[in-house]
């Protein structure tokens, strides 16, 4: 052991002292009992993540990359303890309810008859979502397949490996490029044609659902209606390309042009849904702002700039959530029919398809689990990220 | 009549005429012009994919912009050589029980939420409310073989159960719920009405477009469900569409486009009707209800 289990308990313990005795004095309360609430909370969250690893991470045979990854499951051991801990004696010692807008009246009696109506759906999410989560958590951790009950203990190979796996890289890489970029079109187009098909034009209703049906076709649909269109050999778009151009490409055989196929395919299916929004969050933009804006000598773009888009951004920011996890979870159907297992050189194969490559078709269950918490995490900050820095300036007015 | 009078005339027809000719030329024609061109990006690939869908595959790689002569033999194919019907009933039972539990879970827990005091409440609720940050997608590896041990591939337990509890549906009702005035329970409670009794006969048809709301979005989730009917099915009977129209797609070794776009067009249909029809409550349901 190069690092002691205790040494790590200290520090936590440390680190969520300092944490809680701050917020016990900022909300009035004695700090010496945050103090000791927050040692004891930090002691556990050191240990949460590695008393079922069993510290391995720190045994003397491993590596100093192994060592990095255990600091960071104790830290994120500590947060995930600390964090609720310190929100929750907050809200206590400001005697603030802990449940907003509870309702006192109208309440039935015998309080246990509560139990039986929410026990479908507790049962039901600590089946099929909580056990599922922890079950992630620990195959993460082993070697174990299907067919073959055997299950290996590896520590944590599963995600050190990735780090230095440059495919891997490859694909962390790629699925950004492909996700920014389906939304990003996706997004700005559907925001072009919205400022459009919003104003009160002759035929507006009939534009509007010419526009917003793609939606409902499935991404599985989208794929196929694009696999007609662009496969090499066969395809309208070659064959138009080819007669008007006089090139061809290689749409879904050319590593370097099949990504741009699938986000094309996702741009066409997603529209629908980001127009229907825009056109409902651009109705609520008041027009007395803009003709004041006008009046008052602003040009188009700066009308825009300074008035609408400034309305616009709870559902700009909505829209981006959505349409994020669309791109990095839905696409898989798209991928899967227009280019089955991945595209060529594995050009399209993002993070979610890799990993129901490696557990499904490969099953190579705690690699695939490995790789399903690195998406998580990848989704989760890129949220966090999100709400921190664009939630704040988020203009709620509208 | 003078001609200063003709004059007049003629001074006020002019720009009558004109404002006729004007109104020809849609006011704002940028605006028609790229909405004519987005309608038609948008509409092309399915316009193609229903010509495609009555040509044979000689039709098809002559590039005929019109019908061909082949639906005939492509309905056959769907409906005969291969089975788009069993996949569409697949589809229709499971869709019909995601969306028929997840409605009746969520008003259930729903009430709990607003209607009863309980120790711990906040914490349950806070339970329910967290699953909103766990994505199915990135724990199914582990459902997977969760639904494996419990022996439940090619089931619809497999495709309904998992699904049938809703955060976001049992947040839905929950604010709802907290809406309705606290006479209403209290009336119903005088007039000794039991809890199921005030939701069913009180809550219930007071709720109607949220129920709607979430039933739109959850319909059309689940008849696009993909991934995991992908995964956890191998019996072709009892293939979904999503999954099963891949079956069209070969047939004497190359690819047959004719029936794989009339059975992408008959798939697509039903959605894209509900979407269209009950578009307002799709999207006040979906501004409160992602994908779960």
């Amino acid at each position: 052991m190069v690092v002691s289990p205790v040494v790590l308990m200290i520090m936590g313990a440390v680190v969520g002292a300092a944490a809680l005795a701050f917020v016990f004095r900022r909300a009035g309360g004695r700090p010496l009992i945050g103090l000791g609430i927050g040692a004891i909370a930090g002691a556990f969250g050191s240990a949460l993540f590695m008393v079922p690893l069993d510290y391995c991470t720190f045994e003397a045979e491993r590596q100093s990359l192994d060592r990095v990854f255990g600091m960071i499951f104790v830290l994120a051991g500590i947060a995930l303890v600390v964090t609720p801990v310190s929100w929750l004696s907050g809200k206590l010692l400001r005697r603030e309810s802990l449940m907003a807008d509870d309702q006192t009246q109208g309440t039935f009696r015998h309080w246990w008859i509560a139990l039986p109506l929410l026990a479908p759906t507790l049962t039901i999410l600590v089946l099929f979502l909580y056990y599922p989560s922890l079950e992630t958590l620990r195959l993460s951790t082993m070697l174990s397949r299907l067919g073959a009950r055997r299950e290996v203990f590896v520590c944590v190979d599963n995600f050190t490996r990735l780090v230095n796996d440059p495919a891997y890289v490859d694909t962390f890489v790629r699925t950004m490029f492909i996700s920014f970029s389906i939304v990003v079109l996706s997004m700005s187009l559907s925001l072009l044609i919205a400022s459009m098909a919003y104003l009160p034009l002759r035929g507006a209703s009939i534009y509007r659902i010419l526009l917003v049906w793609p939606y409902a076709m499935s991404p599985a649909v989208a794929g196929i209606i694009f696999l007609l269109m662009f496969n090499p050999s066969g395809g309208l778009v070659n064959h138009l390309f080819g007669k008007w151009f006089g090139i061809k490409l290689g749409w879904l055989n050319d590593p370097a042009v099949a990504p741009w196929t699938i986000i094309l395919a996702s741009v066409w299916k997603s529209m629908g849904f980001n127009i229907l929004f825009y056109i409902a969050g651009l109705q609520n933009v008041p027009k007395d702002l803009i003709e004041a804006g006008a009046i008052d000598g602003a040009g188009l773009l700066r009308r825009f700039w300074h008035i609408v888009w400034p309305m616009l951004s709870p559902i700009t920011f909505f829209l981006i959530v959505t349409n994020l996890t669309y791109a990095f979870f839905e696409t898989y159907a798209t991928i899967d029919y227009l280019t089955p297992g991945g595209g060529p050189l594995q050009s399209t194969t993002t993070m979610m398809y890799r990993v129901i490559q490696l557990g499904v078709q490969n099953n190579d269950m705690g690699k695939a689990a490995a790789q399903s918490i690195v998406l998580f995490l990848t989704v989760i900050g890129m949220t966090i990220v999100l709400f921190r820095t664009g939630g704040r300036q988020v203009n709620y007015g509208v | 009549m003078t001609a200063a009078y003709r004059e007049t005339v003629r001074v006020a027809q002019a720009p009558s005429w004109k404002k006729t000719v004007r109104s020809w030329v849609p006011k704002r024609w940028y605006a028609h012009l790229i909405l004519i061109v987005a309608c038609f990006m948008s509409g092309i690939p399915l316009f193609y994919a229903l010509l495609v869908s009555t040509q044979t595959n000689a039709e098809v790689f002559r590039y005929q912009f019109s019908a061909g002569s082949g639906l005939e033999a492509n309905w056959n194919v769907v409906f005969h050589e291969r089975h788009l019907h069993t996949y569409m009933i697949n589809s229709v039972i499971m869709t019909a029980g995601i969306t028929f539990f997840k409605t009746i879970f969520s008003l259930l827990s729903g009430l709990a939420f607003v209607y009863f005091r309980f120790p711990g409440k906040w914490l349950v609720f806070g339970f329910v409310l967290i699953t909103l940050m766990m994505p199915t997608e990135v724990l199914i590896i582990a459902l997977f073989r969760f639904i494996n041990d419990l022996d439940w591939q090619n089931t619809f337990y497999a495709l309904i159960v998992p699904f049938t509890a809703s955060a976001t549906g049992t947040f839905l009702f929950r604010q709802h719920f907290a809406s309705i005035p606290a006479e209403m329970s209290e009336a119903a409670q005088l007039d000794g009405a039991n809890p199921l009794q005030f939701l069913f006969r009180v809550l219930v048809p007071m709720s109607w477009n949220t129920i709607g709301a979430l039933a739109v979005v959850q319909t059309i989730y689940a008849w696009n469900m993909y991934l995991w009917p992908n995964m956890i099915i191998s019996n072709p009977d009892m293939q979904t569409i999503q999954t099963g129209i891949g079956t069209l797609r070969l047939g004497g070794g190359a690819l047959r486009f004719g029936p794989l776009m009339l059975g992408t067009v008959i798939v697509s249909l039903p959605p894209v009707i509900v979407f269209i029809l009950l578009q307002k409550q799709f999207m006040s349901g979906f501004t409160l209800t992602r994908d779960k």
